[in-house]
């Protein structure tokens, strides 16, 4: 996790859209300015990170279903609770699943877990709207390479530029 | 077996908080109900699982924004309920 750049995700360890599944690697960084303000002398992460950590799980499986055809923004989260405290250091396994793909739209059910115990879950969901300039684009398709996203969702035809 | 009508009523009243007693056939989503497109895709989720659908909303917003057909097409809750009952018979044909 790059806490400051808001990239979440490490490493894809399983995508599969057929399944609606997607599983991630996050670990929490040792050091980062967000835990100089959260707290003083007790750092921990953000609640609201680890629902963005869960919107950014459930939004490369979404991607991947649309084989980057439109770009998932995060509009809800429902349900949202943080079971317990996550420190710098720890590992966060990343896991959303599919439930519904409206036209424009989508629902993911997410969950967090360290240790295999579950620290956070909620009910994410994104507007689904075409890229909104190439930049965007080609940079969620570099930093789709970089975590281990599968040739086999990217788009058929390479993006110009991309 | 509740009416198309009944059934969007209900969705409509609980996910956006509004007395069903308000809502009618004529009203219209927004300009009547004060219904916003966050909670609007709320409903429409909420529709699409209880009829096994799909509503092409994007289709729907694109045709209202480009001047293609009055928002009372989409939005008035009769006409929603007409292209639901449209959308069904078309999944089942």
């Amino acid at each position: 996790m790059r806490l400051e750049y808001f990239q979440m995700v490490d490493r894809i360890v399983e995508l599969d859209p057929e399944a609606r599944l997607v599983r991630t690697e996050c670990r929490v960084p040792d050091e980062s300015p967000v835990f100089e303000g959260h707290f003083p002398g007790y750092p921990i992460l953000p609640g609201v990170l680890m629902i963005e950590t869960m919107a950014q799980t459930g939004g490369w499986l979404v991607l991947a279903t649309l084989r980057f055809a439109a770009m998932p923004f995060l509009i809800q989260a429902r349900e949202a609770k943080m079971r317990s405290f996550v420190s710098p250091g720890q590992v966060l396994a990343g896991e959303a699943s599919l439930v519904h793909d409206g036209s424009g739209f989508a629902v993911v059910e997410a969950k967090l877990t360290s240790d295999g115990r579950k620290v956070a879950e909620a009910e994410i969901r994104y507007r689904v709207t075409p890229f909104p300039n190439e930049t965007l684009r080609a940079q969620m398709l570099e930093t789709a390479r970089r975590i281990g996203v599968a040739e086999t969702h990217f788009p058929e035809t390479p993006a110009h530029g991309a | 077996m509740a009416s198309t009508f009944d059934t969007v009523a209900g969705i409509i009243a609980e996910t956006c908080d509004i007395e069903r007693d308000t809502i009618t056939p004529d009203s219209h989503a927004i300009n009547d109900l004060g219904i916003d497109s966050l909670d609007f895709l709320d409903v429409a989720f909420a529709i699409d699982k209880a009829f096994g659908i799909k509503m092409p909303l994007e289709q729907w917003t694109q045709e209202v924004n480009e001047g293609k057909v009055s928002s009372d097409e989409y939005f008035v809750i009769k006409n929603l309920c007409s292209n639901i009952d449209k959308l069904v018979a078309a999944k089942s044909a």
